[in-house]
Order: C-alpha cells, then structure tokens, then sequence
C-alpha cells in the first residue's frame, strides 16, 4: 500500500462516521465567523432552537463592511444597512456565547489574517469559515475551506460537515525566485498555467524548493489563491517555518502540550511514497511578475509581456470569453502591459496585506511620489496589530509621504462592499485575488499583481516590471 | 428545504464560461441579513445598465434589452443551460438564493466550481454536469426554438428533451436522496450525536491542545 498524502492524512484524523458512499462526516476543530456569510445561519440555529454545539471552536470579526477611513472608523459605520449587518455579528456572537473582536479592538482585521496572527490557526486543524479565501490557512499544514451559509449553520450546530474526499493535486515548485519576484507571482503564474477550473475537485499540495523557502505570509498568499485555481483547499507541509510562526501566539499551545504538539506536528506531511492523482513542476527561476489582463485570474501574462490576441485562440468558446474581457477591460491585443496606465492602486486583502507584503511595497517606493495621473492608491493592513508593527517600523510614513492613504484593517476595496471602491471604467493595480467584472466596483477593471508591482505601478502611473525599477 | 423531484420548464441560455458569483449576486446585496429576495438583483450588473443599490426600486433603472434573462420567455425560465467553471469565485450562497429566488431550480453546465456545486444542493438547486458536447448539442436546442423546455426527473437521473430523447447524469446517492425527501442536513447529522461525542472524547486525549 502506497502512502498517505497530507491531505488524506487530515481528512482520515476527522472521520467521525462513513456512509456506505464514502461520504463522510468530518470533525471542524476551528470555525472562523465573519459578518456576511452567518446572519441567516445564526437566524437558522434560532428558529430551531439549537445552540451551538462548541461556542469556543468559533471566532468571529467583522472584516467584509467595515470602513477603513480613519475619521469613520472611529465614529461608526455611516452605510445603515453595513452598520446593521456589523451589528448583527456583535449581537450574534453575545447571544451564542463566541469570542469576537469587533470593529474597534485593535486585534481586528481579515478574517484570514487574524487567525494564523492570534495562533487560532493551528497545524492539524480542519478550519472553515463561509468565505472562499478560507484556503490561506492551508499554508499551516491545516485542511481549511470555505463554505456556504447553510454550512456555516451545520457547523455551528454540530460541529461537523458531511463531506466526501477530494482528489490529491501536488504542484512542485523548484528553484530559486528572481528578485522582485513574491509569491503572488508563483500563484499568478500557476493559475495561468492550469487554469482558474484546473484545481476544481482537488486539494492542492504546494510543494518544492521554491516554496519551502518562502515564509509563513508568502506561503499563505500561495494558499489564498488555491480557490482561484478551482481547489478548496490549498495546503503546504509543516517544516521548522510553520513552528516557529506559531511559537508563542495567543491561543497555541504552551509549555507541555506545546512540545506534544510540535511532536505531533511533524508528521503533517506527506508520505515519500504518497500517490498523487495529478502532479504538475514549475520551474521557479522562469516565473517574472505577473499581469492580469482580463476578468479571469487565468487571464494573466508576464509584465514584459502583450496583451494577448483572441484570434490566436483555438477554442472558440475560450476566445469569446477573451473578447468580452477585452472589451469590458477596454484593452487592445497586442497592447504591451508596461505601457497600461492606471487610476488606482489598492494594497491589501487576504492575499496580501500581511507585514511582509507592506514593507516589499515600502521598499520599492523609494522616496518617490505618486504618478500624476494616480487618483487614489490605498494601503489597507490586514489586521489592527500589523498596521502597529508597521507603524513602529515607520513604513506608514513611507506610504503617507509617497501619496498613498495609509488606512485601518478590513477586506476594503477587494470587493468594495464598504465605501472603498472603483468607479465604472477606472483601472486599478491591486494586490488582490479576484479580478472579476464589477467586483471592486460596478465597471471597474482590475490588474492582479504583487505588493511590490503595485508599489511600482503607483510611482510610474503604468504597470512597470519592478526588476527594473 | 424544497423537495426536488420532477421538474419541467424553459431553459435560458447563458452563453458564457466562468460566470463568477460576483456576476450572479454584486456585493453590494450580500448586506442582507435575510436569506430571500435576491431574485430581482440576479446577475444585476448584466441585467441593468444602471448600477444598483439595496432597496432601490428596480423598475425605476434602465434595463439592458441584450441580456437573455430579460428577454422573453426567459423570465419565466427554471433551468439555466450556462457553460464551463459555472459558479466560481467566492462562496457567498446568496448566489445559489438569487437564482432560487429568480425562479431556478436546475442548472446545467459542463463543470461548476465546487462551493457553488454544494450549496446547491443546500437550497432545493439540482446542479448538473454534462459532458461539454452534451451541453452544445443543448444550446443549439435552446437557441433555435425559444421557449424550449426540458424535464428533469432526478429520481431516474434523467433529462427528458422536447424530442423524448433522454439525457442520464450523475448525482451521489447521499445527496439526491435529501433532495428527493426535502432533509434538512443537521437533523440527520444530530441523528449521530453520540458519535460526534466519542469522536471529541478520543480527540481530547491525543490532541488536547485543540479543546
């Protein structure tokens, strides 16, 4: 019998029962609450009169709708119907007895930051939260996804989830990164190779010298993105990085159960002999800064690269998506990418707006000012307690004297459900996952890139290959 | 939930790949608390050439004539033939709701992004996949006679054309059979409280630091 990947490893470790089907129910040791995706089930447990199975496993924070400008932040929530939502949250999680950090605690922030952040992400764990981003905390070793609303409601009421074993995917990435070029581009390139329904099915392993040597915010943009790739559920094996990230937060282990756990933590990888349904090598040292062109993450090209050419697509169903991209990105074939100007920036989001990904920015900025025809260029930290690391390493004021708006935690302009948003035709560099027709605003057109390219983009008013920057 | 056993009627043809639930349900509409009436602001950045905001009153913007669902008879449509990667992007299930309350209840497509396929079924929506030739053969159907119906009969996992010709697609046996009789997931998972506990009691001896 061959070995166990980690995948199954973690899947077989939460087998409370098995049906006949091989569907299974599986244990959920941590659930993640924010305020979008669980009112209507906390609405659920109450018309049943259920209780939560184990209020403790939970943890809620407002992220999706609260405002990130400073002056409103601190008198509340201006938009009545997000102040309502928000209010719901609060109400929800007094009612059931969850811990919350709400919207003035300096521990707030995305709910995918604040987890790994406070050590509620653990190796071992499965962990859900109704968001599709859930995949970061994969870069821990943990089997975590996203699910719907009315699993939100299953979870809190039993604990548990009926779910049925995915497919193994493991994607090797060897080598050595250029310089200037992050994680975000490892991810973007993936995605371009395998594209935005390649993963769909599978839980995806990221594996290889590449990614091993990246660190623990690196490897959770890798794993952010798995559910842009089709996967739920992203994963990276532990190694000494992972242990030594959690070492000492909040809520991991301490003292004797900490040295029980680490011991138990070694084996959260997968087997030598483990058999994949798919395996798929990417050579690190051929990966440049990634552009997204279209309103599909799998639309995305190298900066040195053109905008790419329907025609030149076989497939026709695939060529008409291209020319309906091309047309809503008000973009031309051919089109070199350093020679697309922007309006806005955007640095932030679950994919990146950890401390690493700020100070890559910080670092490219230089002592340079904003470009001229650069409207508005957001950073928005993950979390209250980076945006004070952050601070005390001064980068805030290298954001401020740049020109950029330096702004409190919460999701922001990735989905602009809060005030922070595109208008219809404005162009934007964001650090973030999704680059879909209206999603940071009606009409707005996305470019998915790394913190640094933003950074780049902002001082040049174009996308720019920051390796030459 | 709805029970889901045979169902007839319109198809729409939404003739596009990777439709994203950003697409199907905007963000600005997922400020909801409520669970229902996200059917008029289904796929509303395509259905209206105005942009939208909760509890503006639709009739009041300006429709775009181009898009299938206002044309008629789509809006009377229950099933939505749409092309591959069908429901990706995020896991809001106000997706799955907006369609429901929009008048689907079946969707067919050659793939669909996993969350969206599980919230489906959550809701009374039976999600089907057809081979990519198979879901072109019924575009071309669809697009050549408006008005064309088809009927699902999930108990013998069949699609029944106009023609009579019959379609076999696959479904898990668990899943179908909540769809059949209607079943809430956590009654049946609460079935099996006293495994759940013993599952905890062994946990708490071989992993404490997760309670």
């Amino acid at each position: 019998m061959s070995g166990k990947t980690l995948y199954d490893k973690l899947f077989d470790a939460h087998v409370v029962r098995t049906e006949d089907d091989g569907t299974a129910l599986l244990y959920i040791d941590r659930h993640l609450v924010h305020e979008v995706t669980s009112p209507q089930a906390f609405e659920g447990l109450r018309l049943a009169n259920r209780q939560p199975w184990r209020a403790d496993a939970a943890l809620a924070v407002p992220d999706h709708n609260v405002p990130t400008d400073v002056a409103e932040r601190a008198k509340g929530i201006t938009d009545p119907v997000a102040k309502k939502q928000v209010e719901a949250l609060d109400n929800n999680a007094r009612e059931f007895g969850i811990t919350e950090f709400d919207m003035n605690d300096i521990r707030q922030g995305i709910v995918h930051v604040i987890g790994p952040e406070q050590g509620a992400t653990l190796p071992g764990m499965t962990l859900v939260c109704g968001d599709s981003h859930t995949a970061t905390h994969g870069a821990f070793g943990a089997m975590a996804f996203g699910i719907g609303t009315s699993e939100v409601e299953h979870v809190l009421a039993t604990q548990c989830l009926i779910q049925k074993k995915m497919k193994n995917m493991r994607i090797n990435v060897e080598g050595t990164l250029g310089t200037g070029v992050t994680a975000k581009d490892i991810v973007l390139a993936i995605i371009g190779e395998i594209g935005t329904a390649g993963g769909t099915g599978y839980a995806i392993e990221f594996a290889g010298s590449a990614i091993r040597g990246l660190s623990m915010d690196g490897r959770m943009t890798i794993c952010n993105m798995a559910i842009e790739a089709g996967a739920r559920v992203g994963l990276v094996a532990v190694d000494q990085t992972t242990i030594d990230y959690v070492k000492g937060r909040p809520y991991a282990p301490k003292a004797e159960l900490w040295e029980r756990a680490v011991a138990a933590w070694s084996a959260l990888v997968s087997d030598d002999d483990a058999k994949f349904d798919s395996e798929i090598m990417l050579d690190a040292a051929s990966i440049k800064p990634q552009v997204t062109w279209g309103t599909s993450p799998e639309m995305v090209v190298a900066i040195d690269d053109t905008v790419p050419d329907p025609a030149q697509e076989s497939d026709e169903v695939k060529s008409s998506g291209m020319e309906k991209a091309l047309d809503y990105m008000g973009l031309k074939a051919g089109t070199p990418m350093n020679e697309i100007s922007i309006d806005k920036v955007f640095i932030g989001s679950c994919t990146n707006s950890r401390l690493e990904d700020l100070q890559e920015a910080a670092k490219v900025i230089n002592g340079r000012k904003l470009a001229e025809n650069v409207k508005l260029a957001l950073v928005v930290p993950g979390s209250g307690l980076i945006k004070q690391q952050a601070e005390q390493q001064g980068l805030d004021k290298i954001f401020s004297d740049a020109g950029f708006e330096w702004r409190e935690p919460g999701c922001s302009m990735c989905l602009a459900m809060n005030a922070d948003r595109l208008e219809a035709g404005e162009r934007c560099a964001s650090t973030s996952n999704r680059n879909f027709e209206g999603r940071q605003g009606q009409g707005s057109r996305t470019h998915l890139v790394s913190p640094a390219m933003a950074a780049a983009a902002a001082i040049a008013g174009h996308f720019v290959d920051v390796r030459n920057f | 939930m709805e029970k889901f056993t045979t169902v007839t009627g319109i198809v729409a043809p939404l003739d596009r790949p990777n439709v994203d639930t950003d697409a199907i349900i905007p963000k600005q509409y997922l400020k909801s608390i409520k669970r229902s009436g996200f059917g008029p602001n289904a796929f509303d950045d395509w259905r209206y050439l105005d942009p939208g905001e909760p509890d503006m009153d639709n009739r009041s913007r300006r429709v775009n004539k181009d898009f299938v669902l206002n044309q008629q008879p789509y809006e009377q449509a229950v099933i939505l033939l749409a092309r591959e990667n069908f429901g990706c992007g995020s896991s809001r299930e106000h997706a799955v709701w907006a369609l429901e309350d929009f008048g689907f209840r079946a969707v067919i497509a050659p793939s669909f992004a996993d969350i969206f396929f599980n919230n489906s079924f959550k809701n009374g929506m039976l999600p089907i996949a057809l081979d990519a030739n198979v879901v072109e053969d019924l575009f071309n159907k669809v697009n050549g006679k408006k008005g064309y119906q088809l009927t699902i009969d999930l108990a013998s996992q069949k699609i029944i054309t106009e023609e009579g010709d019959e379609i076999e697609f696959d479904v898990d046996e668990f899943r179908k059979y909540c769809l059949l009789n209607g079943l809430d997931d956590i009654g049946l998972t609460l079935n099996h409280a006293d495994d759940i506990r013993a599952y905890e009691e062994q946990r708490k001896q071989s992993a404490p630091w997760l309670f």
